[in-house]
């Protein structure tokens, strides 16, 4: 075979591990049996393929040769514990099925839901979603997001023991359950973009694996389940992302909306995006990320921040509200209300939500608000302000953003410079 | 697969309830429990005496020692529970959710071990 025929291999290995391994887990009906047969049956692809081809329906071929490599297994190890023996029979007694391609990307989907149950611990979902369905490595999520990889090998770890233990299901919820369980799996997926979007802490404020990684998940799931809200998700994440490349200066300092290059923004994503959008808005069944979608819509199709139809953010914000009540939806509605009538018109809102302690420990709120005290004047406030957020955070870019305010507060000469708008 | 629906909820909230209001939830619980019959889900249920009546026992070096009360003190008590049986744990969660405590205290759902 030629280096054409590995590079093909290589792409199909790519492109069909994850779906292979979401049927071989229902087959199986176990996570770590699945992992191993998947990894016998490629070891057998490479052995076979090239002197003999690649077969017609590599994913077929992949799916059958593992699950026998899975009995063959169990027969192996039935000799030591007889259980195993009637496992095995079991295995090869059911038909081999799932070689429609319907059957097989709902393996994906069945596969998604099971890493979200609610009835895992959440940061377990996170971490089981980005390990089996998108096939990170377990060292890879581990930095990505700074934890101990034994921390979060034992997250998984426990996590497949509850699924097995506790019994629960491989398999899309009904419709009538659907409700209840799609808000956890948008949940994981928009939690894995903006930990990748904005990172918690250490140096680098973006981690692009993530995003992708989220990104390719949503995009996953609005095609195998297109609902308003996976098609609203999709949107958002794919407007946001279109700003990445600008939110940051060459020095790697943050940049806020208003300050970006808006000609650099990816202008492919903002139009998939902007078709999203309309499509989530027009079922009439939107909720919050159709809604967050339609914001960042409106900023991508404004020249600039003094061209953003502020009026329009402003109603969607009370909309969101309505939808998805929560001080950080408070919080932007202030800085928007600030762009449209003013930085006095905002501080009030932000000092309600102050006065009933509404975000404790937050950042952006201080750093927000140092921002429109800055722009009427009261400097002395402002600088108590920025130092408040500089000290409720660890996150490298945040922290010399808010540092370098600082610092053109500390001297006589002012710049002017307009309030924070979301970014 | 075998489930134990364990439900808690405030003690003091249930003991002060109306006379009226404590059988009408009574006869929902009989309703639920009729139901789960039928459905072929339950196994077993009972409902349990206050903690106040609860004595917990340990036994340390050979001797047994009694104490008063629950294990532990918490903010909701045990209360009753089913035992009921399942296809999987969402079949469980469906039951589950249908037991009246759920509407003002937690049931926390723990498969049953089964013996190898």
């Amino acid at each position: 075979m030629e280096g054409e025929g590995f590079r093909q291999i290589e792409s199909i290995y790519r492109s069909e591990s994850r779906r292979v391994i979401a049927t071989l887990i229902r087959l199986l009906g176990d996570f770590d049996l699945a992992e191993e047969a998947l990894h016998e049956a490629w070891a057998a692809a490479l052995e076979q393929w090239p002197s003999q081809g690649i077969p017609a329906q590599p994913r077929a071929w992949l799916v059958s040769t593992g699950r026998f490599k899975a009995i063959d297994s169990l027969r192996r190890r039935a000799r030591f514990q007889p259980l195993l023996g009637d496992a095995a029979e079991h295995l090869e007694a059911d038909l081999p099925e799932g070689r429609d391609a319907d059957e097989l990307e709902d393996d994906r989907l069945r596969l998604i839901f099971t890493c979200c149950h609610p009835a895992l611990n959440p940061d377990a979902q996170v971490a089981l979603t980005l390990r089996e369905v998108c096939g990170l490595a377990t060292e890879e999520i581990a930095r990505a997001f700074l934890i101990p990889a034994p921390t979060l090998a034992q997250r998984i770890v426990r996590a497949k023991a509850k699924i097995r233990d506790a019994k629960i299901p491989y398999q899309v919820p009904s419709p009538r359950e659907l409700p209840e369980r799609l808000p956890s799996v948008l949940r994981v997926i928009y939690l894995i973009f903006n930990e990748g979007y904005s990172a918690s802490s250490g140096e680098s404020a973006t981690r692009p694996d993530l995003t992708g990684e989220a990104i390719r998940l949503g995009r996953l799931l609005a095609d195998l389940l297109p609902d308003a809200e996976t098609t609203g998700l999709l949107a958002l994440m794919l407007l946001h992302d279109s700003r990445s490349s600008t939110r940051m200066d060459g020095a790697g300092n943050l940049l806020l909306l208003e300050h970006q290059d808006r000609s650099l923004w990816n202008r492919e994503q903002i139009t998939e995006g902007l078709a999203l959008v309309k499509r989530a808005l027009s079922s009439q069944r939107f909720g919050p990320y159709g809604i967050q979608a339609a914001i960042a819509a409106v900023h991508a199709e404004s020249s600039d921040a003094a061209a953003t139809d502020w009026e329009e953010i402003v109603g969607l914000y009370v909309v969101l509200h309505r939808l998805d009540p929560s001080p950080i939806v408070e919080l932007n509605q202030a800085v928007a209300i600030a762009m449209r009538d003013g930085p006095l018109a905002g501080l009030d809102r932000i000092d309600a939500l102050l006065a009933r302690s509404a975000l404790p420990g937050y950042h952006l709120i201080h750093a927000a608000r140092a921002d429109l005290l800055r722009r009427i004047g009261q400097l002395g406030e402002a600088r108590a302000a920025y130092a408040k957020a500089l000290e409720m955070t660890q996150q490298g870019a945040e922290r010399r953003y808010l540092e370098s305010r600082l610092q053109e507060l500390g001297g006589n000469d002012l710049p002017s410079r307009p309030p924070p708008g979301p970014h | 697969m075998k489930y134990l629906c364990l439900i808690y909820g405030l003690e003091a909230a249930w003991a002060a309830q109306s006379e009226t209001d404590r059988n009408r939830i009574y006869g929902e619980y009989m309703a639920f429990t009729e139901d789960i019959q039928k459905s072929g889900h339950l196994l077993g249920g009972e409902e349990l005496q206050p903690t106040q009546a609860a004595t917990t026992v340990r036994v340390r070096n050979g001797k047994v020692s009694a104490t008063d009360g629950p294990f532990a003190e918490t903010k909701e008590q045990l209360g009753g529970y089913y035992l009921i049986e399942a296809a999987d744990l969402n079949e469980a969660i469906q039951v589950a959710s249908r037991i009246p405590g759920a509407r003002d205290g937690s049931i926390e759902v723990r498969p049953i071990q089964e013996m190898e």
